[in-house]
């Protein structure tokens, strides 16, 4: 190879020495990478948050003083009180969507096929997705403690319960949401990922304790919302927040977030793989 | 250099999207060091090509080996070799063009400081620094391609995989492009380029490897493929329209092929080298037959298609007997 053209600095040839140095936690840098990409995206476009924002409160506002005199019988505030947990459990659910519509825009578009021929973890895209997606569920849990306050909420335990509550209710979104990842790696368009997941969440959500006592129910329909995930998770919160016993919810929701990663990680992990 | 004269090498790679056979068995090889342009109209393969040669996807059959690593076995170290720029692998609209490949960097295992530096370096050389703070999305064609581009090459690739870089870009974006890749294969890259633009093949590649239905249905190089359909024409146009019978006279002796006119008042005949030239300039000279147009050429890229497959290198046109009358 003679150089005869005078050349500008190369921007191919020789490889640089190997940065093989940190390749230990590759996935965790690449995942933190990414997930800082996501954020950069979520502080450009604020409408993103809508979702963990304004909807939650519009939902505080509808069911308090819409439902909450008829299903509480007289009080709002009782009706607050009840609500307001069993509201977080279900706004933390839907939170998740929209990543799995952001994914599968990703693929669409063909940044993860840029992605895919890079030397990552496979997973790194979701993880690091997943991992953005934290900031979205602490800001939805913000929403709901300060503006419920200004409703009229008060915790009934202490801080450190309330930190439990907030912490498991991330952790269980943070879990729950890899149904959104598989469901966007698999389905066609980012509308489609929408139209799955609230098939998915509403019924989950409402055939819940959310918003009503379960013993209102009818028999048939009580016995799904007592295996139902949201229900052990509105009841862990209820109880961190409210007090009283919250040792066997806390269990089974974490019963449930193990099920969840180990059905669902995989499975969105493979559809990502797979795609062509 | 030596260990391995190929870059990219596979044998018999086969694909099936449901109903739809890709691939049915193409064999490639590119020299290091070279250009190979793989040559095909829409649908016949090519990205499915380069997406298993690029890790994307794998083949059903048949194998494949970048810079002598096995592209399933050996995945990490391909991806660790290779460049892709293509239809599909793209850039991410919502980051401004210097967070696209300070991201790359990082995902590259750079460290911040190198991984800005490479970012500023890429965006400079290809003047894309003024914009490198602006949302990729605000881009025009060009420059998205051009940030595409930069991004494939962020960590030095050995091997780059430039599917249909030029498609939808402008002649003059597309010189620009091109004096790009001339420029990567200067610095030592092997590139291995797809194109449905015969004369992009034709200006870049060392060689040609011409892909139709999933078959490789000739490779060459880009002389080479242009003999195939028969050796060298040399063209006559007398000045004088009269006197074309006596021309084709003394062509047809001097060559003993046959003489055609494939335009009014201009004869052509097939020859298989340079030696008929002088011979017949003297005879047209001496018999008093003067000329506008004496030349000996080779066929273009498009008739090679035409004679390949029997139709035109553009689908979608017709092939009626429109012969591209210049």
């Amino acid at each position: 190879m003679t150089a005869t053209l005078s050349r500008e600095p190369t921007v191919v040839a020789p490889k640089p020495t190997a940065p093989a140095a940190n390749r230990r936690f590759g996935l965790i840098r690449h995942s933190a990478a990414l997930a800082r990409r996501s954020l950069i995206k979520t502080w450009r476009t604020p409408e993103a948050l809508i979702d963990v924002t304004l909807q939650p409160m519009i939902f505080l506002l509808l069911f308090t003083y819409i439902f909450g005199g008829a299903i509480s019988g007289g009080s709002q505030h009782d009706y607050l009180q009840f609500l307001l947990p069993g509201l977080l459990g279900q706004s933390i659910a839907m939170a998740g969507i929209s990543l799995g519509t952001n994914l599968n825009g990703d693929r669409e578009k063909g940044v993860f096929d840029r992605f895919r021929s890079l030397p990552i973890a496979r997973s790194a895209p979701l993880v690091g997705g997943v991992l953005a997606d934290v900031v979205r569920y602490l800001i939805l849990c913000a929403v709901f403690l300060g503006f419920g306050y200004a409703m009229g909420f008060r915790i009934e335990t202490n801080t450190t319960a309330t930190i439990a509550a907030v912490a498991i209710s991330v952790a269980f979104a943070l879990c729950f949401c890899w149904i959104s990842v598989w469901v966007g790696m698999i389905v066609r368009t980012p509308g489609a990922v929408q139209g799955v997941m609230f098939l998915l969440v509403l019924p989950l959500s409402f055939a819940s304790n959310t918003f009503v006592q379960t013993g209102t129910m009818p028999g048939w329909l009580q016995g799904f919302v007592k295996v139902n995930p949201i229900t052990h998770l509105v009841d862990a919160v209820r109880g961190l927040m409210l007090g009283g016993p919250v040792a066997s919810h806390v269990l089974w929701t974490l019963v449930w977030m193990a099920g969840l990663l180990i059905v669902f990680v995989p499975l969105a992990t493979r559809a990502y793989r797979r795609r062509t | 250099m030596t260990s391995h004269p190929y870059a990219i090498e596979a044998e018999g790679l086969t694909k099936r999207f449901g109903t739809t056979q890709a691939l049915a068995g193409i064999d490639l090889a590119v020299r290091e060091g070279t250009v190979l342009g793989v040559l095909g109209p829409n649908g016949a393969g090519k990205t499915t090509a380069v997406r298993i040669l690029a890790t994307l996807i794998t083949a059903d059959r048949g194998s494949a080996r970048v810079a002598g690593f096995d592209v399933v076995r050996d995945a990490r170290q391909v991806r660790q070799t290779i460049g892709l720029t293509g239809q599909y692998a793209s850039v991410d609209e919502d980051l401004t063009g210097m967070q696209n490949l300070v991201l790359i960097g990082q995902l590259l295992d750079l460290p911040s400081r190198a991984a800005r530096a490479r970012a500023r370096e890429l965006l400079e050389w290809f003047d894309l620094a003024d914009a490198g703070g602006r949302m990729a999305k605000t881009y025009s064609g060009g420059m998205r391609r051009r940030l595409d581009l930069a991004a494939s090459l962020v960590g030095r690739p050995s091997v780059i995989f430039l599917d249909e870089p030029t498609t939808g870009l402008d002649p003059a974006k597309r010189e620009d492009m091109w004096e790009v890749v001339r420029r990567l294969v200067t610095d030592g890259s092997t590139v291995l380029l797809t194109t449905q633009y015969l004369d992009e093949a034709d200006a870049l590649a060392d060689e040609i490897t011409v892909i139709d239905h999933g078959r490789v249905i000739a490779h060459d190089t880009p002389d080479g493929l242009k003999q195939i359909v028969g050796g060298q024409t040399l063209e006559v146009r007398p000045t004088d329209p009269s006197r074309t019978a006596e021309a084709t006279a003394i062509l047809a002796e001097i060559t003993g092929g046959r003489v055609e006119s494939p335009r009014r008042g201009t004869l052509s005949v097939s020859v298989p080298d340079d030696s008929a030239l002088p011979t017949t300039a003297a005879r047209l000279a001496s018999a008093g037959i003067t000329v506008t147009e004496f030349s000996l050429h080779l066929p273009s890229l498009d008739e090679v298609f035409f004679t390949l497959t029997g139709r035109s290198a553009s689908d979608d046109e017709s092939q009626s007997d429109t012969k591209e009358a210049a």
